[in-house]
Order: structure tokens, then C-alpha cells, then sequence
């Protein structure tokens, strides 16, 4: 009846005039704090970085790299490196221009030297550099000295971030950080780069570091990081086996505690390369990051933002040694989405892509559960689902592999096929079954008939156990009831036997 | 099948309870298993009545094993049946027998799905109760050993939330042995069994003897809170409450207070805002003497702190810091340590931080007492009520209340008044809402004149506001000024006032006349709603929006009562009969309900 108003004037009332007028202090009222959030500048974010800074120096232009005569050049580069260890706050983009450009110059030349010029990187620059973009040299100083790279990540400014939704925060000193990284990464790439030396630096502690800023919300910097952290580990054998478990126990942590970090698709990616170099017979160590870490992975809500790299990392798996399929299949049924249908649709691509390297061995294992599953999506009432499960029939070697088997595949799948055909309401749906069931019987018409004459009977015969399940449960129940009043007749009987006893000794007092 | 037609017999034949053969465990059995998960999981949830048709015997000798052995489920299941394993120990036979529940429930502990894990755990420390001093030595703590020297992860974290049920009543060798799992689970090489352990530190420090805790539990306490990982140096600040609780201050002093410092200036916010989050807690837990020496200190840094974050947690807890203090100090404390540190957030670039001292500031007033309120605290509730964003002006006016009771509502208001009427008119709706609840507060401590003189007009502004639940508002709050002020007042200034926008262009402002009569006719009394606003009503009848019709017949089942009879009979009666055969279907619907509630058909 509200809808009844003459177009004139709408009402712009809020829809639940009720709510409670003054809310509690820390959840605010009912705006829609996104809104706000957008609309309000972004201020707040990240002073983490620029807070250590304590009086801060004026930087001067030093001469160019190229300009000095061999002899001084290493010593000009050490103090282009310190000038480049000067911190400057990004968040106010008009304060000290000039000192920024200073800094960005000789961050460039400093890429540029050490990425084309030969016998730059000697043993006395690595601290240098290091202490330029992470400064791990002397942790038990008391003042904190501000490095461009290893810093505490700020807090995200939308707690609820949604990567798929969201807009991410970019690092704003990003003009800056992205030419550390740079030169980073040519440092290591560097034909001169030596590992025996920097693995003083790059240790066990740095690879930690490293590793936390994957949770940085700017791609650009997680794309670096994943370059540098996958050149870390090709250099530092020595680290490879602890950058294996950190990254275990980021992934698990991000599995069972805390269902927020940026960086999965990113540490994803590097295993699916470490994982193609594993050696053959696996490791038990690597079986069990699939079975304990990677299969589990597919249970976060925010599966849809790492499932490629996660998928693949998989598949790897699995044409490395064969006989993980039946584990990772059972896997994935056990972790199958029940309400998500987007899921649902990535866990039948993924599924899809790992029956194209299935061996037939493997997959007369799994077909029951396998298919009983795929009928289940079949009958989804979300046509994408249903309509993903039934592409399954237009993979050829699948379907090889269904017909080699389908004594076994069939009565699986037979029931709901043909229940779906006669109920969906998706037109589409219901002529790609009819495909399905056309090629069953093509493959094999008798066993269709049989099917065909057992669906009637089997329906009865499950109405029938629903029933017989009734009873149980009734009979169940009535027993309880019996068994519950005994127990308490039981406790009653001695009672009642005490009364008269109690009024006996009420009257001899 | 086969278990079906056993079945089929099985009700019919129960003649005495105790028939022990009626229901073989494989029917049982076959329905634990079934195929679909919603079925499993329904005869789960009905454990107990298949334990107790089974009886304690059966249930101890082949339905526990067969949970133990069998069942590697939906995680779904495995939360049920955990959670259902905790009330089992009268259906294995009593405390007694309470051991058997342990096999199952050591396997779900070893889960990978936290909630299970965590939920068998919760069954465990329930049934820990129930064991007996031997039973515990016998069967409990072994399991505890097994858990926490288990090889995944998973069964060491399920561990750390064991140790503290079974410590108190263990013997002192097993103690010494219990003591030492849990040390090891401190330094484990998995960050997720540290973070347990870490969780679970305080809890277990409360159940250790006080040598134990010195000797044991602070070092531990300073390693976790030094750990690599931050997630686990912040569980340690939890933990540093309980086990400051148990210490005197000159262990405190020495053993905790060096740990507590770097944490309040860790490098990571998440650890600061912990610090800042459990403020009142630690305050309370370190006493007076650390409080002043080093927790204000620490605080004026957490107030200033470079996150956001972390200075609204510390915003937050302003005002229970002052309240915590000794009663003689506070205000020197405040006024000098503190109060500097509040004046710069006033002004704090994050909207969060600000309003998260809106909300507590006020609270400072009666601390202050009235001379520093009003020469320090007014200038600052000021600001903060023209702050731009308006959930710190909606937390300031919220708490109008504190204020006024220390100085007077006649002093606040004369400060107040100006930023209340800007408030009046903010942009945002529930800015108004807010202003509005406390008119009635504010019309009943100035009295009539100020109030006409100041404030009538807003509330009256308010009754043609654009939106809805600002003009219902202002009806609920014209009819608590009348109640306030008398029908006298009514009569000369409202009603008039209201009655004219009967003849509005906008039917939203002719139905808010109507809605102010439904609140007004009872508080007003006969005399004023028969003579005044019953002929409106009336008139309003024939009004060619449907909506207002319809609000009429509404109007006038609410206000019948109040009048006589005669007016009944003679006015009302004809109107409703007209509206009942109205073309609107509504307008007729609601004509037909008032006449039939006045009894006029």
C-alpha cells in the first residue's frame, strides 16, 4: 500500500524508519562505511614506513657513475646507496620534491650500473646494498633505521577486502619501491652476483621478511617479489627447503586461522615451477604439501583468486607420479562446495583438467564417487554448474575412459540423468542430457534398457528405505522414551517405598 | 537391505525395554553410513538415542570402536559427532567408564578442520572433569602426551588446550612431565602449535604453583613474545594479563615489565594494537606504581602512534584509564599526562581514530570534575561536535548525558546550543535522528521560554523534513514536549502550528498532521481533540490521494476512544460509513476496521 503514492513526491525515507537512534559507539550508525570510505582521501594509509624517519637530511646530487674514474667508483656507488637508504613520505606527494628526485635518479643510475656494467658487485657492496633495501645488518640496533623494502606492511584500509571486488591500496611510495626492486632483482640476476657471498645477507631471516610482504596489497609489488623470491630460491640451495616450509605454513595458516593474505596466487606460482623440478620418486615431504596443504587450499572462500595457479600446481603433481590421483580426487569430493555454485564451477574445470592426465588405472579407482559427484552437479539447479558437469561428456579421452568402464559409470550417473532430463527448468540443460543419455546408448543400448527398466523400481525401493528409516527412527525414539522413564522409575520406586516409612518416623516423633 | 528387513520386525516385537538384541549395531551402523550426508549427519545428531537403545554395554563395546575406526567424514558430521561425544559420559555408564569417550575424540582432535579440532577439544576438557584422579593419570594425560607429540601440527595445537584440565589434579611427577610438553610446544618449529601455545599460556599459568610460573612460565611468556612471527608475539601480550594477575609487583617489575616495554613499541601495529586493545586489563593486572612509571608513558606513545589503528584502540580506552587510576591522582594524571595527547587526536587525520575518542571522551568529565571540564573538555567536545565527519559529532552527542551531569545542563547548552542547531540541519538523516532523541532531555532541563525561544522552531522544522523517519521522530518527540510542558502549551503552540499543514500542497505533509494528531489526542486530552483537531480529520476525508484517506480512517480508530459519544455517533460514524465505500480498495479496508474496533456498525 506504501507503493501507492502519486509520482509527484516520492519519499526518500530510509527503509526501516526503526532503527535504533542512537547506535553503540564503535559500530557507528548504519552508513554504509564502504561508501565513506571511498569517498574520503586516502590519508591514513601506510605512515608505518615514513615513522622512523627522524630529522630528516637534505639530499645533495652526487656526480654520475659514469663520470668518475674507476678508482672512485666503488665508493661513489656506497654513497649512492646510503643517499638511497633516505626515506621520504609519499603520502604528502608535494614534500620535498627535490629530495625525491635526487633519490630516483640515483636509484636509476644504480639499476643501470649494475645491470649492463661488469666487476661492479664486489664483496664490499653487498652490505651495502642490502642495507639499502632491507637492512638486516644490525637488527640489534636500538634505532630503527627505515629500508625501502622490509617494512611492517599498514593495516588495510578496508578490512573487508575483496580482491575480486575491490580496487587494492597501491603502495604509494611505489615511484621509489619499484626501482629498489628493480635493482634488486638485476643485483641477483647479475652475471657477477656471487650466492657464496650474499648468503650472509640473504638468510633465513630475510627469506621470512620476504616472505610476509607477499600480503602487500599492490600487484605490482607482489609481482615483484614473486620474480625475486623465485630467483632467491634458485640461487640459495640452502634455502630451499626453508622457503618450502614457510610458505607451508603461510598457506596453512591462511587455510585454518586467518582467511586473508594477498600473496597465495603469487607463492602458488613459484611452487607450481618448484614442484615441475621435484625429482622423481617424490619426496614424502612434497606428497604431503599436496595432500595436507594443497588440497585443503581449495576450502577458502577466496578460492576463485589463486584456483588457476592452484589447479596447476595440482596437475603438476600428478604427472609427476600418478598414483597421488586417487588421494587428490577424494580429495576434492571431500572439499566439494555445497552452496558455493562459482566454486563448484572452478572445482569441475580443475577436475576436468586433472581426468585430461588421468591414467585408466587410476581413474577405475575413483569413477564411483567420481561420477556420483559429476551427477550430483548434473542436477544442480544453477544451469552453469550443471551445464559445466555435462561438458565432461564432450572431452573425448573422457569419454573413452566412460566407455571403458561403463558398467560401472552408468549406474552411476543413470538415475539422476534421466530424473533431470524429465525435471530441469533450463532447456539447455535438459537437450545436452538428452545428448548424454543418447550416447550411453550408443555405447552400450543393453545395459541402457536395463537401466531404463530398473529406474522405476529403484525409485520404489527407495521410498520404501525412506520409510523403513522412519520406523527405525520412531522405534528408535519410542525405545529412548521407555529407557528414559525406567531410569527414572527406577529412581522413583525406592521412593515411594521411603514415604511411609518418613511419615511412620513423622508420627513416632 | 539386509539390515531393512531385520528392521521390519524390529518395533513390532519390542515387547520389554533391555531387549538388547532389538537393534543390531549394523542396522545403526548402516545408517551412520549412509550415503547422503544430511542423513548421516541427522542420525549423528541423535547419537545419544542410538547409545541408548544400544545400552551402556553395547555402546562401549561396539558403537564406540566403530565411531574410533570408522568414521572419516564431512567435516560437518565430524562437528557433530565431537560435539556430541561431551555429553556421552552417561551413556558409556558413568564417570567410570568416561575413558572409553577418549579414542574417538583423540582422532577428531588430530583433524585438519579447526572447528572440529577445537570443538573435540572443548568435549575433552568436559569429559576431563568427569575422570576420575586415577582414571586421568591412566588414560587422560597419555592422551595429552600422544596429542603433543603428534607429528602434523594439528594434534600439538589441539594439545595446548588440554594441559591446563589435568595439571591440577596430577600427581607431582606427571606435573613435572606436563610442564615440560607444554615447554616444548612453546618452541615448536610450526608457528600454528606456537600460537596455541601461546593462547593457551595464560590459562595454564593460572593452574601452575607461583615457583613453577616464575621459573617456567615467564621465560616462556619472554620468548613468545620476542617470536619471529608477530601473530604469535601478539598472543603473548593476552597471556602477559593472566600472568601479571599472579605475580607480586616486584616480579613484575623485573620478570614482566621488560617484555611488556618492547612490546608496546614493537615493530609491528598488530602487536601495538594488542598492547593498546588489552589496556585496561594490563593496567589493572600491573597496579598503581607500574601504571605511573611505565604503562602512561607507553600509552602517550600508543596515542600518538604512526597507525591509525592502534591509536583509535587507544582512544578507545581513555576514559577506563582514567577510571582505573587511584581516585587521588587521576586528575593530575589526566590533566597533565594525558589530556595533551587528546587534544592532537581532536584533530587526528583518521575519521575512525576521532570518533573512537568521541565516543569515550565525555566519559572524562567526571573525572575532571566541572572547572577543568569546562576549560578543558567543552572546547574539545566543541570541536569534535563540528568534526566533519558525523559519526564523531553522532558519538559526541550520544553522550551529551555524561556532561550534564557535572555541569549542568543550562552551561553545556549555552556552549552546546549553537553546534546543536547546525546539527539540527546536518545532510545526514540520522545526524537529525540523533539531535531529535535528545530534545525532550534538553526542552525538560531549560525550561519552557528557552525552549520556545531556541528550540521550537527545529522541532517544528523537523515535521516537513524529506525524510521519513526524521518527521516520525519529530511526532514521537512533539508528544513527549507535551507531556513535558502541559496541554496548555500544546494548545497555543503546537497544535495550531500542526493543523495548518493540513492544507499543505504535499499529502506527506498533510498525513504528518494526521500522524502528530495519533500521537498528540491522547496527551492533549478530549477537550483539545474534539474541538480542534477531530473537525481536521474529518475534513481531510475527502483529500484525493488515497493514502491520506486511508490515514484518516486510521486516525480516527486511534483517536475514538478519547471522544464522547456524541461526536462518535454524530461525526465520525457518517465519515467512516463514506470511507467504507470508497473506490480504494485500501481506504475501504481500513474504514471497515476502525468502524468495526469503535463498535460503530
Amino acid at each position: 500500500m506504501e507503493t501507492k503514492l502519486p509520482p509527484a513526491s516520492t519519499p526518500t525515507s530510509p527503509s526501516s524508519p526503526g532503527l535504533s537512534p542512537v547506535p553503540p559507539p564503535d559500530k557507528v550508525d548504519g552508513f554504509s562505511r564502504r561508501s565513506l570510505r571511498r569517498a574520503r582521501p586516502r590519508r591514513s594509509h601506510s605512515s608505518s614506513q615514513f615513522r622512523y624517519q627522524s630529522n630528516q637530511q637534505e639530499l645533495t646530487p652526487l656526480p654520475l657513475l659514469k663520470d668518475v674514474p674507476a678508482s672512485e667508483l666503488h665508493e661513489l656507488l656506497s654513497r649512492k646507496l646510503a643517499q638511497c637508504g633516505v626515506m621520504f613520505d609519499f603520502l604528502d606527494c608535494v614534500a620535498d620534491l627535490k629530495g625525491k628526485e635526487v633519490k630516483r635518479a640515483a636509484l636509476n643510475e644504480l639499476v643501470e650500473c649494475v645491470g649492463s656494467t661488469r666487476g661492479v658487485l664486489i664483496e664490499p657492496v653487498y652490505p651495502d646494498i642490502i642495507r639499502m633495501g632491507f637492512s638486516l645488518m644490525n637488527p640489534n640496533s636500538a634505532t630503527q633505521i627505515s629500508v625501502n623494502i622490509f617494512r611492517t606492511l599498514p593495516p588495510s584500509e578496508n578490512p573487508e577486502f575483496d580482491p575480486e571486488e575491490d580496487e587494492p591500496n597501491l603502495e604509494p611510495s611505489w615511484p621509489h619501491l619499484q626501482l629498489v626492486y628493480e635493482f634488486f632483482l638485476r643485483f641477483l640476476e647479475s652475471p657477477d652476483f656471487q650466492p657464496s657471498v650474499a648468503k650472509r645477507y640473504v638468510d633465513q631471516k630475510f627469506v621470512l621478511m620476504l616472505l610476509e610482504l607477499f600480503d602487500s596489497e599492490d600487484p605490482r609489488e607482489r609481482e615483484y617479489l614473486k620474480t625475486i623470491l623465485h630467483r632467491v630460491y634458485g640461487k640459495f640451495l640452502g634455502l630451499r627447503a626453508y622457503i618450502r616450509k614457510q610458505c607451508n605454513h603461510i598457506f596453512l595458516r591462511f587455510i585454518y586461522e586467518f582467511e586473508h593474505f594477498n600473496g597465495v596466487a603469487e607463492l602458488l606460482e613459484i611452487l607450481g615451477s618448484i614442484i615441475n623440478g621435484f625429482a622423481l620418486p617424490l619426496k614424502t615431504e612434497h606428497k604431503q604439501f599436496l595432500v595436507r596443504v594443497l588440497i585443503p587450499l581449495h576450502s577458502v572462500k577466496s578460492l576463485s583468486v589463486f584456483h588457476a595457479q592452484l589447479a596447476y600446481c595440482v596437475v603438476q603433481f600428478l604427472e609427476k607420479d600418478a598414483t597421488l590421483t586417487e588421494h587428490v580426487i577424494r580429495g576434492l569430493l571431500k572439499y566439494w562446495p555445497k552452496t558455493c555454485t562459482q566454486k563448484e564451477v572452478m572445482f569441475l574445470g580443475e577436475m576436468e583438467e586433472i581426468l585430461d592426465v588421468i591414467e585408466p588405472s587410476q581413474f577405475v579407482k575413483i569413477q564411483e564417487p567420481l561420477f556420483k559427484q559429476v551427477a550430483r552437479c548434473v542436477s544442480s539447479p544453477h544451469f552453469q554448474v550443471a551445464e559445466r558437469a555435462l561438458y565432461f561428456w564432450n572431452n573425448e579421452y573422457i569419454l573413452s575412459l566412460i566407455e571403458d568402464n561403463c558398467h560401472t559409470v552408468l549406474p552411476a550417473v543413470f538415475g539422476t540423468l534421466y530424473q533431470v532430463s524429465k525435471e530441469h527448468w533450463n532447456q539447455t540443460i535438459v537437450s545436452l542430457i538428452y545428448n548424454v543419455l543418447k550416447t550411453f546408448m550408443e555405447m552400450n543400448g543393453k545395459l541402457f534398457d536395463e537401466l531404463t527398466a530398473s529406474y522405476k523400481l529403484e525409485k520404489q525401493q527407495e521410498q520404501q528405505k525412506a520409510q523403513e528409516r522412519q520406523e527405525l527412527w520412531q522405534g528408535l525414539e519410542e525405545l529412548r522414551l521407555r529407557r528414559l522413564q525406567g531410569t527414572q522409575g527406577a529412581k522413583e520406586a525406592p521412593l515411594q517405598r521411603l514415604t511411609p516409612q518418613v511419615a511412620a518416623s513423622g508420627g513416632q516423633s | 537391505m539386509a539390515g531393512a528387513s531385520e528392521l521390519g520386525t524390529g518395533p513390532g516385537a519390542a515387547g520389554g525395554d533391555g531387549d538388547d538384541s532389538l537393534y543390531p549395531i549394523a542396522v545403526l551402523i548402516d545408517e551412520l553410513r549412509n550415503e547422503d550426508v544430511q542423513l548421516r549427519l541427522n542420525s549423528i545428531k541423535k547419537l545419544s538415542t542410538i547409545a541408548l537403545a544400544l545400552g551402556v554395554e553395547r555402546t562401549r563395546s561396539e558403537l564406540l570402536p566403530f565411531l574410533t575406526d570408522t568414521i572419516y567424514d564431512e567435516d560437518e558430521v565430524l562437528l557433530a559427532l565431537a560435539e556430541q561425544l561431551g555429553n556421552f559420559t552417561g551413556l558409556v555408564g558413568g564417570p567410570d567408564f568416561a575413558h572409553c569417550l577418549l579414542p574417538p575424540l583423540e582422532n577428531l582432535a588430530t583433524v585438519e578442520e579447526t572447528v572440529v579440532r577445537d570443538k573435540a577439544v572443548e568435549s575433552l576438557r568436559q569429559i576431563s572433569q568427569e575422570h576420575t584422579p586415577v582414571a586421568l593419570e591412566a588414560y587422560f594425560v597419555p592422551l595429552v602426551k600422544r596429542l603433543a607429540s603428534g607429528d602434523w601440527f594439528t594434534s600439538r595445537t589441539s594439545a595446548c588446550g588440554l594441559f591446563s584440565v589435568c595439571y591440577p589434579r596430577a600427581s607431582n611427577a606427571v606435573k613435572a612431565e606436563i610442564r615440560q610438553q607444554f615447554r616444548s610446544l612453546c618452541s615448536d618449529d610450526t608457528p600454528m602449535v606456537r600460537r596455541a601455545a601461546a593462547s593457551k599460556l595464560g590459562e595454564f599459568a593460572k593452574v601452575l604453583e607461583l615457583d613453577s610460573v616464575k621459573s617456567e612460565i615467564v621465560p616462556l611468556f619472554t620468548s613468545l613474545a620476542s617470536d619471529e612471527q608477530d601473530s604469535v608475539r601478539l598472543l603473548a601480550v593476552e597471556a602477559c594479563v593472566s600472568i601479571a594477575q599472579l605475580l607480586s609487583q616486584d616480579d613484575l617489575e623485573t620478570l614482566v615489565m621488560p617484555t611488556l616495554r618492547q612490546a608496546a613499541e614493537d615493530k609491528s601495529w598488530r602487536v601495538r594494537y594488542m598492547v593498546a586493545d588489552r589496556f585496561s586489563e594490563l593496567q589493572k593486572a600491573m597496579g598503581p606504581k607500574i601504571t605511573l612509571n611505565d604503562l602512561i608513558p607507553a600509552f602517550q606513545n600508543l596515542l600518538k602512534d604512526c597507525e591509525a589503528e592502534v591509536r583509535a584502540a587507544a582512544a578507545h580506552k581513555v576514559k577506563e584509564l582514567g577510571e582505573n587510576l587511584p581516585i587521588e591522582d587521576r586528575e593530575t594524571i589526566i590533566m597533565n599526562q594525558i589530556l595533551p595527547y587528546i587534544k592532537e587526536l581532536v584533530s587526528d587525520t583518521n575519521q575512525h581514530v576521532k570518533s573512537a575518542l568521541a565516543s569515550v571522551i565525555m566519559g572524562l568529565s567526571t573525572i575532571l570534575g566541572k572547572e577543568n571540564t569546562i576549560e578543558h573538555l567543552l572546547p574539545l567536545f566543541l570541536a569534535q561536535l563540528k568534526d566533519e565527519c558525523p559519526d564523531v559529532r553522532l558519538n559526541i552527542i550520544s553522550n551529551l548525558d555524561c556532561v550534564n551531569e557535572v555541569i549542568g545542563i543550562r552551561q553545556l547548552s549555552q556552549s552546546l546550543l549553537p553546534a546543536i542547531v547546525e546539527l539540527a540541519e546536518d545532510a545526514k538523516w540520522r545526524v537529525r535522528l540523533a539531535i531529535i532523541e535528545y530534545m525532550p532531555l534538553l526542552a525538560g532541563q531549560l525550561g519552557v521560554e528557552f525552549f520556545d525561544e531556541k528550540l521550537n522552531s527545529l522541532c517544528m522544522a523537523w515535521l516537513v523534513d524529506h525524510v521519513y523517519a526524521i518527521r516520525e521522530a519529530a511526532t514521537n518527540n512533539l508528544m513527549k514536549l507535551v507531556q513535558k510542558f502541559g496541554t496548555e502549551w500544546a494548545q497555543n503552540t503546537i497544535v495550531p502550528k500542526v493543523l495548518v499543514m493540513a492544507n499543505d500542497p504535499n499529502y506527506l505533509h498533510r498525513m504528518t498532521t494526521l500522524f502528530c494528531i495519533n500521537a498528540l489526542s491522547e496527551a492533549c486530552g478530549q477537550e483539545i481533540t474534539t474541538k480542534q483537531m477531530l473537525p481536521i480529520v474529518l475534513k481531510m476525508a475527502g483529500d484525493q490521494v488515497a493514502n491520506v484517506r486511508f490515514n484518516v480512517a486510521k486516525s480516527l480508530q486511534k483517536i475514538g476512544p478519547i471522544l464522547d459519544t456524541n461526536a462518535l455517533q454524530g461525526e465520525v460514524k457518517p465519515v467512516l460509513q463514506k470511507l467504507g465505500q470508497d473506490e480504494d480498495m485500501d481506504v475501504k479496508y481500513f474504514a471497515q476496521e476502525a468502524i468495526s474496533v469503535l463498535a460503530l456498525a
